[in-house]
């Protein structure tokens, strides 16, 4: 036994056997080389998560243990939103906006679409245009745009405020409310606030005593002043027609007599209407001066 | 001679299939050491792009990507003497190679350097049928050929035409679709013993390979050891081996000569051995440090540590003079020098137009060996070594392994031999299926 085991030691031999070496070729084969580095690894992994997904609790557990993470993620303070700020809008529309968007904080801000409230943000009429977003601080912030009115508008169902382009404001419960607003009315009108603003700007000469504008026939306007004056403005051009009215009444005190109606339509044919008063005057008068002509 | 045909045309169509799966095993069994290296074919062309050969002489087919080196065990003067020994050492090269590969290889060409080659020298003359040279005119003058009594036991291991005449034309390399009227070729036999083939083709069997093809050293050294005008205008190629010293003359690219001496480095270790009383390794490792064949003035004074390790303090401490190791040395390399002298004599080497003689193989490193050769072969005798290959360690860029790199250009680029044109029709025996197909393809 000694001698045996004195003679192996000394002849060490660095062959391989047999079976290493047979072993060591089939490992090196190219087939069985891809199947070890991929096919195998790949098994093992597809068939150890069948396995364990095959069980109902455990994929229960699974799906809880993933909500569980998701939610202790996205409840931490570093991202819950617990205000709203609203900037640029009146006190009523803040309250209309906080109406419309219904929050209730504190909330995470991966529950938050602010895409979405944006959205509806804008959809209110009184807003031009909205940007919401999350400040640090957990502050969600909503600037807004809010549309100017530009005129009052009366309608059969009572008035409202347009702003330049014509879109509703807001409605508002008399005229008193919004005094510094022009006055517009009749079918239509809001679709031309621009020319009514236009004609507002032109007929500044006229001061107090213009009362408002009324689209008639959804085309052209008239000028309505106090004491039941009306000046018709033709379909075109209706901001020159107005002004030469401006300029007679400067020149002639136009305005200041006994007139009813200024018919601007046919620009080269302007007709006055006289009340029926100043008619009989103007009768009476020219039978004074003389029968007929 | 069928049988012949049949087998090495066996080795031929394993190569074919070798080549196309791109990955081939090289062997060399040599009598101390065996070397094997995976070659991978890439298919890229033997040329560069501006048709030169470039610096790697254009061997740019193949790639070495798998080199090991092992001890040889079982293998005396280049044959095959304990099987179970050479096939264990055989593994471990191969497996040490496929290894460094990380590819598996299934078919090896080998090359041995012993069994007692012998060349022949054949030719034949036949008229031509027609004009013009074609391919079936030179496999019928091949098969012409006389081929002399080899003796029983052996077999031939390379059969190379390596000149055809026409009419009074000679030295044509390539004579197809020349016209004349008859056709002569000469052709260079090796012939091995049979036995040593068949122990070595057990051993390669038993190591779950298939033989692509089988080649003797003294050839493949002689391809990657002698530079290409050597090979052109005829050179000597001496590879010095552990266990035997093959030669072989080239003339032409072609070798025309093939002789194997069985004496080698080993013998110089056993005489440093028995001459000082040292182990063989001692001996070897004395041999590769401090060996020579010149000695000076200042070798006697430098002594040398001769070691050994059986406990006996004298023993142990013996040391002789670079002058003694020399002086045994030199003898033992001066006989083996002396004995290729004949050799080469005998195969009229000194008739050859050129003189060349290149030193190669793993004992040609002693040291002052040139000085000693040139005096004993003749002025013209250079060290060798193994041409460039891509891929190949540095490791084994030594001249020991010219045969290795010879054998894998071998590889890459086949000579012609006897067996790879086709068989004429009338050698084929008869009532052979494949002469009915011939037959009927030649007519029809």
């Amino acid at each position: 036994m000694q001698q045996m085991k004195q003679a192996k030691s000394a002849a060490y031999d660095p062959s391989p056997s047999r079976l290493s070496y047979r072993l060591q070729r089939w490992m090196l084969t190219p087939g069985i080389r891809m199947g070890l580095r991929i096919i195998v690894p790949f098994g093992l992994t597809l068939a150890i998560v069948s396995i364990f997904l095959s069980d109902e609790r455990r994929r229960d557990a699974l799906n809880q243990f993933v909500v569980e993470l998701r939610a202790s993620i996205q409840e931490r303070p570093e991202f819950m939103v617990s205000l709203m700020a609203i900037d640029g809008a009146g006190l009523n529309l803040a309250q209309d906006i906080r109406e419309v968007v219904p929050l209730d904080f504190p909330i995470s801000s991966f529950d938050l679409e602010l895409e979405q409230i944006r959205q509806v943000v804008t959809g209110l009429d009184p807003v031009k245009a909205a940007s919401v977003r999350i400040r640090p601080g957990g502050l969600l912030q909503i600037d807004v745009t809010e549309r100017r009115p530009a005129v009052v508008w009366r309608t059969r169902d009572g008035l409202a405020m347009l702003d330049r382009d014509g879109v509703h404001v807001d409605d508002i419960d008399s005229r008193s409310a919004q005094p510094d607003l022009p006055l517009i009315a009749g079918a239509g009108a809001d679709k031309h606030v621009a020319q009514a603003l236009q004609l507002m700007a032109s007929a500044q000469p006229l001061g107090k005593r213009l009362r408002g504008f009324v689209r008639v026939g959804m085309r052209r306007w008239d000028v309505v002043l106090d004491r039941g004056q009306r000046i018709l403005l033709p379909g075109d051009y209706p901001v020159r027609a107005l002004e030469r009215v401006i300029v007679l009444n400067q020149g002639n005190d136009l305005l200041e007599r006994d007139v009813v109606v200024v018919d601007m339509r046919l620009g080269e044919r302007p007709t006055l209407r006289m009340s029926s008063a100043a008619l009989e005057d103007w009768w009476r008068i020219r039978k004074i001066n003389g029968d007929g002509q | 001679m069928t049988d012949l045909y049949q087998a090495q045309r066996t080795m031929r169509s394993m190569r074919q299939q070798a080549l196309q799966r791109g990955v081939v095993a090289i062997l060399d069994v040599g009598s101390s050491k065996i070397a094997c290296l995976v070659l991978r074919f890439d298919g890229t062309g033997r040329l560069s792009e501006d048709t030169s050969i470039g610096s790697l002489a254009g061997q740019t087919g193949f790639r070495v990507i798998g080199a090991a080196t092992t001890r040889s065990r079982g293998v005396k003067f280049g044959e095959v003497t304990a099987m179970a020994e050479t096939e264990r050492a055989i593994r471990t090269a191969l497996q040490a190679a496929q290894k460094m590969a990380e590819i598996r290889v299934d078919h090896v060409i080998v090359s041995f350097s012993g069994a007692n080659p012998r060349s022949y020298g054949l030719d034949a003359q036949v008229d031509l049928e027609g004009q013009v040279v074609t391919e079936a005119e030179i496999a019928r003058v091949m098969a012409d050929c006389d081929v002399p009594e080899y003796g029983a036991g052996r077999e031939v291991l390379h059969a190379q035409p390596v000149n055809f005449a026409l009419d009074n034309r000679s030295g044509l390399g390539d004579p197809r679709g020349q016209l004349g009227q008859t056709l002569s070729v000469d052709m260079h036999m090796l012939t091995v013993d049979e036995a040593a083939i068949q122990n070595l083709v057990h051993c390669i069997k038993r190591c779950d390979l298939e033989l692509a093809g089988i080649a003797s050293s003294a050839y493949v050294s002689g391809i990657s050891a002698l530079v290409e005008d050597e090979q052109e205008l005829g050179a000597a190629c001496i590879d010095m081996g552990g266990g035997s010293t093959s030669i072989s003359i080239f003339m032409k690219k072609h070798m025309i000569f093939a002789d194997s001496i069985r004496m080698g480095g080993d013998h110089v270790t056993s005489d440093i051995s028995m001459g000082l009383g040292v182990p063989m390794p001692n001996a070897e490792r004395i041999k590769t440090f401090c060996g020579g064949v010149h000695a000076t003035g200042v070798d006697d004074r430098d002594m040398i540590d001769i070691g050994g390790d059986t406990g006996d303090w004298e023993h142990d401490r013996r040391t002789v003079s670079r002058a003694e190791l020399i002086g045994i040395m030199r003898p033992r390399v001066e006989e083996i020098l002396e004995e290729v002298r004949s050799r080469l004599d005998a195969a009229g080497f000194d008739q050859l137009p050129s003189q060349q003689i290149v030193l190669t193989g793993g004992a040609s490193q002693i040291m002052g060996l040139d000085g000693l050769a040139s005096r004993i072969l003749g002025q013209r005798v250079r060290l060798g070594r193994p041409l460039r290959v891509h891929g190949l360690p540095q490791s084994a860029t030594g001249p020991g392994f010219a045969s290795a790199v010879g054998l894998s250009l071998f590889a890459a680029h086949p000579q012609d031999e006897w067996w790879d044109f086709e068989i004429p029709n009338d050698r084929y025996p008869a009532k052979s299926f494949k002469r009915a197909v011939r037959w009927f393809r030649d007519n029809w």
